[in-house]
């Protein structure tokens, strides 16, 4: 049982909670995962860290409120406990090295390119943030990314914030105009990435994509996160989260992704409606 | 002396058009009154060939007696000195290759071996179920050990050590302590109510568990030494699946056998009200000839599944599963392709529509018939494609049963960590790694194996590390 030191909201369908962890957050590093269960019959969610406290002994997660699980989590508050709370796991991102990047984030994924940009702008990396929203209300870690990059590149679908168009828009018009960069790092929707890695290979550039697929253990034995990357089954738990953007097989990632939609459709359906009894039955 | 039965005394069980939809258990046990008539049937013969089949050694010909006695604490005392877990073992052990192998009444009368197993079961099940005596916390001898996974190698070792006044403190990975005991062996052939209620003896002795601890990640090996565990025993199982590399096998609707057992298992999918998805229905091929093939052939068709087919590429002859496993699948109407390999998996892909639901799900399987050749190294013979033999079974899911790797999480946070060239640990004569204090056994040093053999592991490791510090 891990307590919810904090829970911010961070958009209507974004939310950020403070856990305590103290083994965890000892160990963490950015591109590391954990698994969460918010109740004792709940499934096993893998979520990104998106930031820890070494001395307050907490890790931060953010999560987008999509189906029954984030739902049910996203139920719980301040002070309250989630049932468990393991990791970390996955492997850290490799920063060592890198002289000037670029960052590109799509939607909740922000909440987990933010550590990368932050950890490379603190070792002195030149580095270029891209964040792209649907639109102004759905922004996420605005601050965060102006305070920890070198330069901030907003983008929205519909212009509402920043410039009007696609993160790959924006990463191409930075290196089209001479930008250098030893190193992309993506991390947002499977189609997102798959075009900013089509992208930076016209370019020659070094690539890594941050995989987030469905997984059950987190610990290699279920085998469900699997990818084919340059040819070869890779487990994402624990041979990544993040690959070779250039070898990915983001076809294959998209099809899988999409293995039980509709059953989580109607996991969701009864979900909300549960929570809604409950909420009507307070009030 | 009256003729002794020739025969084994059946168990008792579910009638298989009524289990083949249920998740309660198969067999059901023999009663006290099958129990005292099989246990006549033990000659209780001076050199005792069954211990020795046994890979912990239970004085069995010892227990038998106190059945026959009409003590069946007796008898439950006369196991537990030996084993930690009998009602598990009962239950899941490989009997016809180990102690009713060697029972001399079909070595030497051709006759049926005694049931041991059922009768280890029956005595294990009658302590759980009529006994009030809780176990004693034995003295505190001052020494700490750290056991890494809660499988049947890691609740033996720890239980061992328990018993001799030891600190133990295991580590779990999952959110439930078992192991592969919870996550891998179904809930119709092993009861979870029973795994916990092992563990919780473990816990009445002393030893602490805790879950969601990720030894490699929330704390490494070293880190448990210099927190004061004196010795670490490595039990971390063989989890990483193999897949076959054949195309198709990233399909939406092929699991690993890991996979689809953790859902229904360990995530509970298998109940109704449950939140864990998993591919109900339709047809389902198993890959595979193993227990845990049997195990998911089993529980897809109790899942729902229309016809249920197992794949395996030799003869039944061949088959690595437990006979009863196999008889039992038969019984239940689950097909068997023997001879046969797969060779391409087959996704639905509708040329006319990308937005399809069905793209990207299987379809079929490509399979080619397979004869036996010459023996192979280990003296199996060895399975060959029969040229042009090629059809197409016709499924919607896919489920790969053909083994699992040691997982690398602990070696490559363990500096100095010796492993072969499969994964698995290298450990020597007294169950010591290449780095001292640090003790391994079960599949993360064989591969995968049995419950029994793991267990068989974990007893010799206790017994080392005991020599070791005392």
């Amino acid at each position: 049982m891990n307590r919810i030191i904090r829970k911010q909201s961070l958009n209507p369908t974004v939310t950020l909670m403070e856990i305590e962890a103290p083994l965890i957050a000892h160990k963490a590093e950015p591109g590391q995962f954990i698994i969460i269960r918010s109740h004792s019959d709940a499934e096993r969610i893998p979520l990104t860290i998106a930031d820890f406290d070494r001395s307050a002994g907490t890790v931060t997660i953010i999560f987008q409120i999509v189906g029954a699980g984030t739902m049910r989590l996203n139920a719980l508050n301040e002070g309250e406990y989630v049932e468990s709370f393991a990791g970390p796991l996955g492997r850290a991102t490799l920063t060592e090295g890198i002289k000037k990047a670029a960052v590109v984030g799509g939607g909740v994924g922000c909440a987990i390119a933010y550590p990368v940009t932050k950890k490379l702008f603190e070792q002195g990396t030149v580095v270029h943030a891209i964040a792209g929203f649907r639109s102004k209300d759905l922004v996420i870690l605005e601050n965060e990314f102006r305070t920890h990059s070198s330069a901030f590149y907003a983008v929205s679908d519909d212009g509402s914030w920043g410039e009007k168009g696609l993160v790959t828009d924006a990463l191409k018009k930075l290196i089209e105009s001479g930008e250098q960069y030893d190193e992309v790092i993506t991390i947002g929707p499977l189609i997102m990435m798959k075009f900013v890695c089509a992208l930076t290979k016209q370019y020659g550039i070094k690539t890594i994509a941050s995989m987030n697929p469905i997984m059950i253990d987190g610990t290699g034995m279920c085998g469900g996160c699997r990818l084919t990357v340059g040819g070869q089954t890779r487990f994402a738990c624990v041979d990544g989260p993040e690959f070779d953007g250039h070898e990915i097989d983001f076809d294959e990632a998209m099809s899988r992704s999409r293995a039980y939609v509709s059953f989580e459709k109607r996991e969701r359906e009864e979900i909300c409606n549960l929570l809604k009894m409950k909420e009507g039955g307070n009030s | 002396m009256a003729a002794r039965e020739p025969n084994k005394h059946p168990m008792p069980t579910q009638e298989p058009s009524v289990r083949a939809h249920n998740f309660d258990e198969v067999a059901l046990g023999y009663t006290a009154e099958i129990a005292a008539e099989e246990a006549q049937r033990c000659l209780n013969c001076k050199n005792k060939p069954c211990v020795q089949g046994c890979p912990v050694n239970i004085d069995i010909p010892a227990f038998i007696a106190q059945i026959r006695n009409n003590n069946p604490e007796g008898a439950y005392d006369v196991i537990s000195k030996t084993s930690s877990l009998p009602a598990v073992c009962g239950r899941v052990c490989p009997q016809e290759n180990q102690c009713e192998h060697e029972c001399t009444l079909s070595v030497k009368l051709g006759l049926e071996p005694v049931g041991i197993g059922r009768l280890e079961r029956f005595v294990a099940d009658n302590h759980r179920l009529n006994s009030k005596t809780v176990p004693v916390r034995p003295a505190p001898n001052g020494h700490k050990v750290a056991v890494i996974g809660s499988g049947p190698s890691g609740l033996t070792c720890a239980g061992d050590l328990a018993k001799l006044g030891y600190s133990v403190t295991v580590f779990e990975a999952l959110h439930t302590a078992g192991g592969v005991l919870v996550y891998g062996i179904p809930e119709f052939r092993l009861p979870k109510s029973i795994v916990a209620a092992e563990v919780e003896e473990l816990k009445a002795l002393g030893v602490e568990i805790f879950t969601n601890v990720i030894i490699g990640k929330t704390l490494t090996i070293d880190e448990l030494l210099e927190q004061g565990y004196e010795a670490v025993f490595i039990g971390s199982g063989a989890g990483l699946p193999n897949f076959m590399g054949i195309p198709g096998e990233s399909l939406c609707g092929v699991y690993s056998a890991n996979e689809f057992l953790t859902r229904s298992n360990l995530m509970k999918a298998y109940l109704n009200d449950s939140r864990t998805p998993i591919m109900k229905g339709g047809k389902v091929a198993v890959v595979g000839g193993g227990n845990v093939a049997m195990d998911a052939a089993r529980t897809a068709l109790r899942l729902g599944a229309e016809k249920v087919t197992i794949v395996y590429r030799r003869s039944l002859e061949e088959l690595p599963a437990r006979k009863e496993e196999v008889e039992h699948a038969q019984e239940e109407g689950i097909e068997f392709r023997l001879l046969c390999n797969p060779t391409e998996i087959l996704g639905y892909k509708n040329p006319d529509d990308p937005r399809d639901p069905k793209n990207g799900f299987v379809k079929g399987m490509r399979c080619i018939k397979m004869e036996l050749g010459e023996p192979d190294e280990r003296g199996r013979r060895r399975p060959v494609e029969i040229p042009g033999s090629d059809f197409e079974l016709e499924t919607d899911t896919v489920i790969i049963a053909i083994g699992t790797s040691p997982n690398p999480l602990i070696k490559d946070t363990t500096q100095g960590l010796e492993v072969n060239r499969r994964g698995g640990i290298v450990i020597d004569e007294n169950c010591m790694t290449s780095r001292n204090g640090i003790y391994a056994g079960g599949d993360a040093v064989t591969g995968a194996a049995t419950v029994i053999s793991a267990m068989g592991a974990g007893k010799a490791a206790a017994k080392a590390i005991h020599t070791a510090l005392t």
